[in-house]
C-alpha cells in the first residue's frame, strides 16, 4: 500500500509569516527519505503538511500541491482528517493514551473512530501491527496494561504500532528517537529499515548519523536568518548528502562546520 | 554581628546559641505569670491561655536578642506569630465542629429524626415535649428530600451546561473575543453574592409565571448560577492539563475533533473533572439565602421540584433556629436545628471525600 | 479511517502488510479509501455548536441576570420617597445598609487576613511536612462547611461568649465611639457577626494562600538560605514576593465571601439602624436585610429588596474587578497564577 509523494511549489504559512517556502521533492514508495537541518529551519513544519497536521495550529495554511500517487491533498473536498488515514505519524515523545491499554491504543485508530470490528479481527490485528513494530514478544502478555507502563522505547513502538494499524501508505516520523536512549534508538532504526518494505517513510533527526544509517534519500533544509522562511537546500541520496554534497552549505552542516 | 563575641578556644562556625531548655523555662515562665496576670482580672482559662502565650512569646524572643543578637530574635517572633495565629484560628474553627458535634447528636439520636417531616409539628407538641420531657417529635426527612432533589436539579443544569462550556474554552475558543468573554463573565459569576443569585431566579421566574412562584426548580436554577463557575473553571483546568501531545497523536490517527475530545481529552480529564463537579455540589448543597427566596419553606414532604414549596436543609436550620416551631419553648427547635446541621456537614464532608477518592483512584493508571 | 470498497489497489503497489505476519484480517481485503471521504464530519459540527451554546447560554444567563434584576427593582428606584421602607426614598435606605456592610466585610478581612497568612504560612513552611498535609486536608473541609452553621454557632455559642469582653472593652475603652455603651446584653452585634464572618473566611483564604505559598519556587528558597538567611528571612526574601498577587487574590476573594454573606449576619446580628458603636444591637447588612424581609415582602417592598441585591452585586463586582487589576499589574513581577 506504499504511495510516491510529489511536492511542488508548497509555501507553508503561520497567518502573515511564511515559515517555509518553495519546497519541490519527490518522495518514491517505499524508501526511507531523512529531512536534516538546523532547529527551526522548517522540516519538522515541512513534514506536518505532508498529513496536513499542521492545520492542528490555528492559522497554518499551505500554498502549492501535495501530491499522493497523484491525488492532491491541498484539492478542493478533501478532508483533511480521511488524508491522516493514509498518512501516518509518530511523533517525537512517545505518546500512548494513558486511559486505555496497550491493546486499546494499538486499536485506537479504529475504536476511536467508532468503528466496529469483531473480536477476531481485533486480535488479528493488533498481534499483526505489533509484530510490524517488533514489540509483540514483549507485550504479548500483558496487552491489558496500561500502555504508559511501558518503557519509553516500547511506547514509542507501541505509537508505530498504532499508527501502522491504520494501514497508512506513509509513515511521518519527527525526530521519533530524540527522547529515547541508545538502545531504544537501535531498535527504532532497524524497525525503519523493516517498514520500509511496505510503507514510505520520512522522518526528520537532529542527528545526522541515524540520517546517514536509515535513509535511502535525505533532504537539507536550512534557514537564512531568524523571521526568513525555511527552504529546502539540497535533496539527493543518502551517500552523496554526506560524501559529496554540491552545496556549500550542506558541507558546512553534515561536516560540523555549522549548525 | 552582635552575636560574635566567641572566645578564641571556639571554633569560627560556633555561635552563642540559646541552650536547649530556653523554650521549655519559657514555657513555664509563660504559664506562671500568665496565670498571675490573668487573676488580676478576674481568673478564667481562656485569659490564663492568651496571658501566658503573651509572656512565653516574650521572655523568649527577648533571651534570643539577648544570647543569639536580634536576627535570630526575629526569626523566633515569627514562628511565634506564625505558630500563635494557627493556634487562634484553631480555636473558633474546633469550638464550631465541637458545638455541631455535641448539639447535633442529641437531635440525630432522636427515633424518627431522619424518616419523619415536620408535617404536623406545632407548638403545642414542642410545650408538651419540653415541659414533660418527652421525645421531641418532627424531623428532616422532608428537607433532606428536598435538599437532594434540588441539588439534584441544580447538578443536571450545571454540569452539561459548564462542562461543554469549557470543552469550548480549551478546544474551540483559542482565545476568540467570545472566549475571552466568557472567561471574564465566569470569574464575574463566581463573584455573585448567593442571595442575588437567588433574587435572579425568584426574579426570572416571577417575571414568566408571575410573582410569588416559588417551587424547588427555582431554587434549582438559583444554585445553578452559583455552580456554573466553579464547574467550568475546574474542568478548563483539568481540559488544559490533558497534554497536546495527546489530541495530536489522535488526530494523526484520522480522528475527528469532536472523537477526539469525547474518546481521549475528557477520558484523560475525568477524574479532575468529577472531582471538581463533586466540590461544585459539596459548595451548593450548604448554600441557604437563594433557597430561602426561592423555594420558601415547607414543613411537608414535597417530591415534586415543579411545585409547591420545598424545604432543604439549610433552610431548615435557619427558619428552625429563627423562628422556632414554638416561641415559648425554642429548645426542641434548637434540638432539630443542629440535629439537621450535623447532617448536612456530615453530606459535605462524604462528598469531599468522595471528590479526593475520585481524584486518587480514577486518575489515569501509569502502573508500570 | 474511511473505507468504501472500491478498486482494488493496482497489483504493483500490493504488499503484505506488515513484514512478520500474514495475519489478513477484513479490512486489509478493503481497497482505497478516497481522500474526500467526509464521514462523521456532522459530529464536529454538532459538537462545536453545543460547545459554543453553552458558553453562549453563560452570557445570556448573566445577561439576564441584570436584566431582570434591573426590570424587577425599577418600581423602587422610580417610586415617590414616601412609599419606601423608612419614607425618604430607595438611597435613603440604601445607604445606612451599604455602610454595615462594608463595615461587617471590613471587620471581618482585618481579623482574618493576618490570621489567615500566618496559619498558611505555618503548614506550609512551618509544620512538620507529615502533619501539614492532614492540616491542608483539614483547612480544605473547613472550608466547605456550610455558612448556615457557622451562623448557628456564632447566636448559640460566640455571642454569649463575647458578651463580657463586650462589657470590658465598654468599660475601659468606652471613649471610642465603636466602643460606646452600653454594650448588648445578648452579644448579638455587628462585632460578633464580624466575628462570624472572618471565622467563616479564615479557611478560604488560607486554603488559597496555602497553596500559593508551597509553589514558591525550591531554588528561590534554596537560594536565600544558602545566603545565610534564617527562615523568617527566606519568607520575606522569597515566599512572601512570589506570593503576593495570589495572597491578594485570596483576600479579595474573601472580601467578596464577607460582602455578600447572608445567613451568618441573619442569624447573629440584632438588627437595627446605622449605630457608630460596633458591640450594641444595630446596623444591618444588605444580604441579612433582604434574607430577614424577603419572605413577607410583595409589590414595591420586593422591589425594594431586589434593587438592594442589585447594590451588593455591583459592589461584589466592583471588588472582584479591583482584585483582578492588582493581580494582573502584579503578575509580571512574579510567576503566581
Amino acid at each position: 500500500m506504499s504511495k510516491r509523494i510529489d511536492v511542488k511549489d508548497l509555501n507553508v504559512y503561520y497567518g502573515n509569516f511564511l515559515a517555509v517556502e518553495g519546497v519541490n521533492i519527490n518522495i518514491a514508495a517505499r524508501s526511507v527519505t531523512a529531512f536534516i537541518g538546523p532547529s527551526g529551519c522548517g522540516k519538522s513544519t515541512f513534514l506536518r503538511t505532508l498529513n496536513r497536521m499542521h492545520e492542528v495550529l490555528p492559522g497554518a495554511r499551505v500554498e502549492g500541491e501535495v501530491l499522493l500517487d497523484g491525488d492532491d491533498l491541498y484539492g478542493s473536498g478533501v478532508d483533511p482528517v480521511a488524508v491522516r488515514t493514509h498518512v501516518g505519524m509518530v511523533f517525537q515523545r512517545p505518546n500512548p493514551f494513558p486511559t486505555m491499554s496497550i491493546r486499546d491504543n494499538v486499536l485506537a485508530g479504529v475504536k476511536l473512530n467508532g468503528k466496529r470490528i469483531s473480536k477476531s479481527d481485533a486480535e488479528g490485528l493488533v498481534e499483526s501491527s505489533l509484530r510490524g513494530a517488533n514489540l509483540w514478544n514483549e507485550v504479548k502478555d500483558r496487552l491489558d496494561k496500561p500502555g504508559s507502563g511501558l518503557s519509553g522505547g516500547q511506547q514509542q513502538r507501541l505509537c508505530i504500532a498504532r499508527a501502522i494499524a491504520v494501514k497508512p501508505d506513509v509513515i511521518l516520523m519527527d525526530e521519533p528517537c530524540s527522547a529515547l536512549d541508545p538502545i531504544s534508538t537501535l531498535a527504532i532504526e532497524d524497525l525503519i529499515e523493516e517498514l520500509k518494505a511496505n510503507y514510505t517513510v520520512v522522518i526528520v533527526t537532529h542527528n545526522m548519523q541515524q540520517a546517514a544509517r536509515v535513509s535511502d534519500k535525505t533532504a537539507f533544509f536550512n534557514i537564512a536568518g531568524t523571521g526568513k522562511p525555511g527552504k529546502l537546500i539540497e535533496y539527493a541520496a543518502t551517500t552523496e548528502i554526506f560524501n559529496n554534497p554540491k552545496v556549500k552549505a550542506t558541507e558546512d552542516y553534515v561536516s560540523g562546520r555549522f549548525g | 554581628m552582635a552575636s560574635i563575641t566567641t572566645t578564641a578556644r571556639r571554633s569560627a562556625l560556633t555561635r552563642n546559641r540559646l541552650p536547649r531548655y530556653a523554650i521549655w523555662a519559657a514555657v513555664v515562665v509563660g504559664l506562671v505569670l500568665g496565670a498571675a496576670l490573668s487573676t488580676l482580672v478576674g481568673f478564667n482559662p481562656f485569659g490564663w491561655g492568651v496571658f501566658a502565650a503573651i509572656v512565653f512569646t516574650a521572655v523568649y524572643v527577648a533571651w534570643s536578642g539577648v544570647v543569639e543578637g536580634s536576627r535570630k530574635a526575629k526569626d523566633k517572633l515569627a514562628t511565634c506569630l506564625v505558630v500563635g495565629a494557627f493556634l487562634v484560628a484553631l480555636l473558633p474553627l474546633i469550638s464550631v465542629i465541637w458545638t455541631v458535634l455535641v448539639e447535633g447528636t442529641k437531635g440525630l439520636a432522636t427515633p424518627g429524626f431522619l424518616t419523619t417531616s415536620m408535617n404536623g409539628v406545632s407548638g403545642i407538641q414542642d410545650n408538651e415535649s419540653a415541659s414533660d420531657g418527652t421525645k421531641v417529635l418532627g424531623g428532616i426527612y422532608h428537607s433532606l428530600l428536598g435538599t437532594l432533589l434540588i441539588t439534584l436539579w441544580a447538578t443536571i443544569i450545571s454540569v452539561p451546561i459548564g462542562l461543554l462550556t469549557s470543552v469550548y474554552l480549551v478546544e474551540y475558543g483559542n482565545g476568540n473575543r467570545l472566549s475571552r468573554g466568557i472567561t471574564f463573565f465566569v470569574d464575574v459569576m463566581t463573584g455573585i453574592p448567593s442571595i442575588v443569585a437567588g433574587l435572579f431566579a425568584a426574579a426570572l421566574f416571577a417575571t414568566i409565571f408571575g410573582p410569588g412562584t416559588k417551587t424547588g426548580f427555582v431554587a434549582a436554577v438559583a444554585l445553578s448560577v452559583l455552580m456554573i463557575p466553579v464547574v467550568v473553571r475546574s474542568s478548563e483546568e483539568m481540559l488544559r492539563i490533558v497534554p497536546n501531545e495527546l489530541r495530536e497523536a489522535s488526530y494523526a490517527l484520522g480522528v475527528r475533533k469532536w472523537r477526539t475530545i469525547l474518546k481521549v481529552v475528557i477520558p484523560t480529564a475525568i477524574s479532575g473533572i468529577a472531582s471538581g463537579v463533586t466540590l461544585a455540589i459539596a459548595r451548593v448543597i450548604g448554600e441557604t439565602a437563594p433557597i430561602l427566596v426561592t423555594a420558601g419553606f415547607a414543613t411537608k414532604i414535597n417530591t415534586n421540584v415543579f411545585a409547591d414549596w420545598m424545604s432543604s436543609l439549610p433552610t431548615f436550620i435557619y427558619t428552625q433556629i429563627l423562628n422556632p416551631t414554638s416561641p415559648s419553648n425554642p429548645d426542641p427547635s434548637l434540638q432539630r436545628a443542629w440535629g439537621a446541621a450535623l447532617v448536612l456537614i456530615i453530606c459535605v464532608m462524604i462528598l469531599n471525600l468522595v471528590a479526593r477518592l475520585v481524584a486518587r483512584f480514577f486518575a489515569p493508571k501509569t502502573g508500570r | 479511517m474511511t473505507r468504501t470498497a472500491g478498486e482494488m489497489t493496482p497489483a504493483t503497489s500490493k504488499g503484505p502488510d506488515v513484514t512478520t505476519t500474514q495475519t489478513k484480517t477484513p479490512e486489509q481485503a478493503e481497497g482505497p479509501r478516497p481522500l474526500s471521504a467526509r464521514e462523521g464530519a456532522g459530529g464536529d459540527k454538532i459538537f462545536s455548536g453545543a460547545a459554543l451554546a453553552a458558553g453562549a447560554i453563560i452570557l445570556v444567563v448573566l445577561f439576564a441576570v441584570a436584566v431582570f434584576l434591573i426590570a424587577q427593582a425599577l418600581p423602587a428606584l422610580v417610586a415617590p420617597q414616601d412609599q419606601i421602607a423608612g419614607g425618604k426614598g430607595f438611597w435613603a435606605y440604601i445607604l445606612p445598609l451599604v455602610i454595615g456592610t462594608v463595615i461587617a466585610a471590613v471587620i471581618a478581612l482585618v481579623i482574618a487576613t493576618p490570621i489567615s497568612i500566618g496559619v498558611a504560612l505555618f503548614i506550609s513552611h512551618y509544620a512538620p511536612r507529615e502533619i501539614a498535609q492532614i492540616l491542608g486536608y483539614v483547612i480544605d473541609l473547613l472550608a466547605a462547611i456550610p455558612s448556615v452553621v457557622f451562623g448557628a454557632w456564632g447566636i448559640s455559642f460566640l455571642a454569649p461568649a463575647l458578651v463580657p469582653g463586650y462589657n470590658w472593652l465598654s468599660s475601659t475603652l468606652g471613649w471610642i465611639p465603636i466602643f460606646a455603651g452600653p454594650p448588648s446584653a445578648t452579644g448579638k452585634t455587628i462585632m460578633t457577626a464580624s466575628v462570624v464572618l472572618a471565622v467563616m473566611i479564615i479557611p478560604i483564604i488560607t486554603s488559597i494562600s496555602r497553596e500559593i505559598f508551597l509553589q514558591t519556587p525550591k531554588l528561590h528558597e534554596e537560594a536565600a538560605l544558602a545566603l545565610g538567611a534564617t527562615r523568617w528571612e527566606m519568607v520575606k526574601m522569597a515566599v512572601f514576593p512570589f506570593a503576593r498577587p495570589g495572597v491578594i487574590s485570596a483576600v479579595m476573594l474573601g472580601l467578596g465571601r464577607a460582602l455578600g454573606e447572608t445567613m451568618a449576619v441573619a442569624l447573629v446580628l440584632s438588627s437595627g439602624p446605622l449605630l457608630a458603636s460596633l458591640i450594641k444591637s444595630g446596623n444591618q447588612t444588605i444580604a441579612a436585610e433582604i434574607a430577614l424581609n424577603f419572605p413577607e415582602a410583595s409589590g414595591l417592598s420586593l422591589s425594594t429588596l431586589i434593587a438592594a441585591g442589585l447594590v451588593l452585586f455591583v459592589i461584589t463586582l466592583v471588588v472582584n474587578v479591583v482584585a483582578r487589576w492588582v493581580i494582573s499589574r502584579h503578575k509580571e513581577f512574579s510567576g503566581a497564577n
